[in-house]
């Protein structure tokens, strides 16, 4: 008794500690960032080549300053410089690598994989969380797996981020020695960081097992929310030095650091970039976990393990959807800020060259929303009595590829002179009011709201509410007319928006987007009371999934991370021929804006590349799992005495 | 035959697509056939065909209903001679669409057109620089005479643009149709009306040649008008096009500020 009350207390003292320490990490890094200018310059004083001569050009100025102010100062001393001005000698070339594109390879492979194992974690945590609740260990084993599957990712995403690192010191030294002059201190917080993460990965995972009940289990919750605690500190702080080049921050016009790492940090696009990654991160993650269920699905012939990856290969489906309903209006808010910090980025991105890698992302979007749909009605053939809403798909399925069509029409028509002049005007008469804003957010909340349509059907399969209660007999009607609502809504205000002016119209997004979410949360809402008083109508079979429904989700996957590299790509080469937007100029033999075909051949090249090493990523369980079979079997077959001569003989 | 449905609703997607919208737009625009351009409609078609096998496949029945006809046309025995046609159908096809990409033409080939390039982050003229992420209309403050103003603009457009960008913004003057691309029509929502005032103030100050080389090859033949016009001039016609048009320009942060 004596003991178990002790081992309660370590581990509650223990779970305890965690806690504070998970709590505390923010402080500690805003403290870190704070603590005197000099602390940690001394780290990354190196003298670049560019210092020498900025100190000769300012020479003749101190000379002249002959005041104490001046002499005071310790010429030894690092001082923040100038950007420099770079030439093309400044860019080496090794073992005659294109520059620009193993570090646009290196990085996008880097961000592919810290993307899924930053957002796996999130889930994952609450996954577990909801095991601890219901007492249903099923959640605890799924989550556990998907924890598993991302652990290959982990060292891959490190493997990539340290040859990007690399790569970027030897091929760009230039433009390192400049960002670590501004960000040294944070760049030394961020590798710190890497020991946070990598502590609570490793007794994450590894602990899962020991740590399955009662007060360890507790302990165990706790190192997940320090491994998603560190992860999001490692995410906000690097995207602080590629908001930095899109948006400079605490530094004055010549490029000096100022000294306030927080103003370096904190620019215009950091919370946007921040916000828009971490939502992603979840949608990401769930697209390729759902993969793996997918292609676990596929290889077994076990009827159990259909039904078992059936549900998790549905549970990560839901969890990116979750994650990509929020998602255009997040990229909505950073473009925003894009075009209200630099006209010229923002046109550049949606008007002018990069105009047409949006419609590619339209597409992309849109093939992602009709996969989506496509996996919810097949999922109704997992209950017989879903059958009584097939008349519904049809519509449903025609409203979506109208509001599809809408999303991905261009705003520059790619036209024959024949045809330019069969429409006498450089814009379509109908045509031309699908390529504006007005008809995006209309087209897209009406997407938003078809799949949630399609995914309440689903989660009615084989329920019918019963009882005389207030929600069993008006809850449908209630969110009939919520539909109704919000879509007149939508599309009144989006007819609306073509007569006001334009800061008016980018504002009415936002009532759009209130309409769909209160749908989407009311119903929810209703739906749980519905739950409550409802029967099962008929059986429902986990596992009942036609094979065609599985290739869905492998789609789902790569139009995911195509999308990634194609809208990454375009994020980063607004910035066009600056290192750090209007303060370090690219003056390197790359400096120029690739064709659009090479660009998105590129992406698509890592993309390729990705998904053999994501194949690889679903691989390495499986071998595991082989390799603890066949030792598990031996064991099982052979006597002890005959595994210790086997292991002896090795 | 299940087989049909869908097939009934792909063709009809395709004649409202062809046949639909440009009656439509010819109502709109009496005079013209606004057809939706081959580029277009061939996007659109890829995902009305996708979209339609896709909820009509959903269900095993459906599903069967679509691939159990044409398996059976590829596997069974005894439909040699609908196998055969059917074949020779589809290569057709294979064959026409070949042709038509490399069969030799007269036509301009069809170049990707940038409508609004990014502007640069100053731009000089009268020997100044302006700043174009801050640059706000001068004139736009002056309360007072902003009637004047516009009046003064309309007269400074009717004497220099009103011959390509015509009587009604419409981009349709007496001398339009001698250009490719065509003049701007400023009443449309995705012209003036999603752009800074600083936009149209360095876009009318420096003219075709003032664009830069990603608006290329966009041989635009407006001139420098800042050699023609004075600042002030090039003010007050912004301030009519808005006025005239009832747009009301962009502001981005920097410049509400």
């Amino acid at each position: 008794m004596l003991l178990t009350l002790k081992r309660a207390f370590r581990y509650r003292g223990a779970a305890a500690i965690v806690a504070i320490l998970v709590a505390i990490s923010p402080l500690f890094v805003y403290a870190a960032l704070n603590f005197g200018s000099s602390s940690l310059y001394g780290m990354v004083s190196a003298t670049p080549a560019y210092a020498e001569e900025a100190a000769q050009a300012e020479a003749p100025a101190q000379e002249e300053g002959q005041d104490g102010a001046v002499e005071a100062e310790d010429p030894n001393m690092w001082k923040p410089l100038p950007a420099p001005k770079l030439e093309t000698k400044d860019y080496p070339i090794v073992a005659g690598i294109n520059s620009r594109l193993a570090v646009w390879f290196a990085a996008q492979l880097h961000l592919f994989f810290a993307a899924f194992v930053l957002g796996v974690p999130i889930f994952v945590w609450v996954i577990e969380f909801i095991g601890v609740v219901t007492k249903d260990p099923r959640y605890d084993n799924m989550a556990h797996e998907f924890m598993k599957v991302s652990m290959t990712g982990f060292s891959l995403a490190a493997s990539f981020g340290g040859l990007l690192s690399i790569l970027l010191v030897v091929l760009y030294p230039g433009f390192m020695q400049y960002m670590v002059g501004v960000f040294g201190k944070v760049m030394v917080i961020y590798a710190l960081m890497f020991f946070a993460e990598s502590f609570f990965v490793y007794t994450y995972y590894y602990g899962w097992d020991k740590m399955a009940e009662g007060g360890l289990k507790k302990l165990h919750l706790f190192l997940g929310l320090g491994l998603n605690s560190s992860g999001m500190v490692l995410m906000v702080l690097s995207n602080s030095w590629a908001s930095f080049m899109m948006a400079p921050s605490g530094i004055d016009d010549a490029g000096v650091f100022l000294g306030d790492s927080w103003a370096a940090i904190a620019g215009h696009l950091w919370n946007p970039l921040n916000l828009h990654r971490f939502i992603a991160n979840i949608a990401y993650g769930g697209s390729l976990t759902a993969a793996y269920a997918a292609f676990k699905f596929l290889t077994t012939d076990s009827k159990e393990d259909r039904a078992h990856y059936d549900w998790m290969g549905y549970t990560s489906f839901v969890i990116a959807m979750v994650g990509l309903l929020p998602l255009p209006f997040a990229g909505y808010w950073l473009t925003k800020e894009v075009y209200d910090y630099s006209q010229q980025m923002g046109i550049t991105l949606m008007g002018g060259v990069f105009a047409w890698l949006f419609i590619l992302q339209a597409v992309l979007i849109g093939a992602i929303f009709l996969s989506a749909n496509y996996y919810l009605w097949c999922s109704l053939g997992r209950a017989e009595a879903s059958k009584r809403f097939y008349y519904m798909i049809q519509p449903l399925g025609v409203v979506i590829v109208i509001a599809f069509l809408m999303w991905f029409t261009p705003h520059t028509l790619i036209m024959t002179s024949k045809e330019l002049t069969q429409i006498g005007d450089a814009h379509h008469p109908l045509l031309g009011y699908f390529g504006v804003m007005a008809a995006k957010n209309t087209a897209v909340n009406t997407l938003i709201l078809s799949t949630f349509l399609s995914f309440q059907l689903f989660r009615r399969a084989n329920i019918r509410p019963t009882g005389d209660g207030f929600w069993a007999q008006y809850g449908t009607t209630i969110q009939v007319a919520l539909y109704i609502a919000a879509e007149t809504n939508i599309i009144s205000l989006g007819i609306w928006s073509y007569f006001i002016p334009a800061n008016v119209r980018i504002g009415l997004s936002v009532p759009q987007v209130s309409s769909t979410a209160v749908v989407l949360i009311l119903s929810t809402i209703i739906d749980t009371l519905i739950f409550k008083k409802s029967a099962d109508i008929g059986e429902f079979k986990w596992g009942h999934m036609p094979i065609r429904s599985q290739y869905t989700l492998f789609m789902l996957a790569v139009s995911f991370t195509w999308l990634m590299g194609l809208m990454g790509y375009c994020r980063s080469a607004i910035r066009q021929h600056w290192h750090v937007y209007t303060v370090l100029r690219d003056n390197s033999v790359n400096a120029f804006t690739p064709t659009l075909p090479f660009a998105a051949w590129m992406v698509t090249a890592i993309v390729l590349v990705f998904m053999a090493l994501v194949f690889f990523m679903f691989w390495m369980p499986i071998l595991a799992a082989k390799k603890k079979e066949a030792k598990k079997s031996k064991v099982a077959g052979g006597d002890l005495h005959g595994v210790i001569g086997a292991t002896a003989g090795e | 035959m299940k087989i049909l449905k869908p097939i009934l609703i792909i063709a009809v997607g395709y004649l409202l697509l062809k046949v639909g919208i440009p009656f439509v737009g010819s109502k709109l625009h009496p005079g013209t056939w606004p057809v939706v351009p081959t580029s277009v409609l061939k996007m659109y078609m890829f995902f009305v065909v996708a979209g339609t096998l896709l909820f009509s496949t959903f269900s095993e029945d459906g599903y069967a209903g679509i691939v159990g006809p044409v398996a059976d046309i590829y596997t069974n025995p005894k439909k040699g001679l609908l196998r055969f046609v059917s074949i020779m159908i589809v290569g057709s096809l294979g064959a026409y669409v070949a042709y038509q990409y490399v069969k030799p033409t007269f036509d301009a080939p069809v170049e990707l057109r940038s409508i609004h390039p990014a502007p640069p982050s100053t731009v000089k003229m009268w020997g100044k620089s302006y700043s174009l992420q801050t640059l706000k209309n001068p004139l736009r403050a002056d309360k007072a005479n902003f009637a004047k103003n516009v009046e003064e603009g309309g007269i400074v457009f009717f004497q220099n643009c009103f011959f390509c960008h015509g009587d009604r913004m419409l981009g349709k003057g007496p001398f339009y149709q001698g250009f490719n691309p065509m003049p701007a029509n400023f009443v449309d929502v995705g012209t003036i009306a999603q752009l800074t005032e600083s936009f149209v103030f360095w876009r009318i100050g420096t003219g075709g040649p003032g664009l830069p080389s990603e608006a290329t090859p966009w041989l635009s033949a407006m001139p420098i008008w800042h050699h023609l016009l004075s600042e002030e001039q090039i003010w007050k016609v912004i301030l009519f096009l808005y006025d005239y048009t009832g747009h009301s320009p962009r502001v981005t942060a920097a410049q509400a500020h």
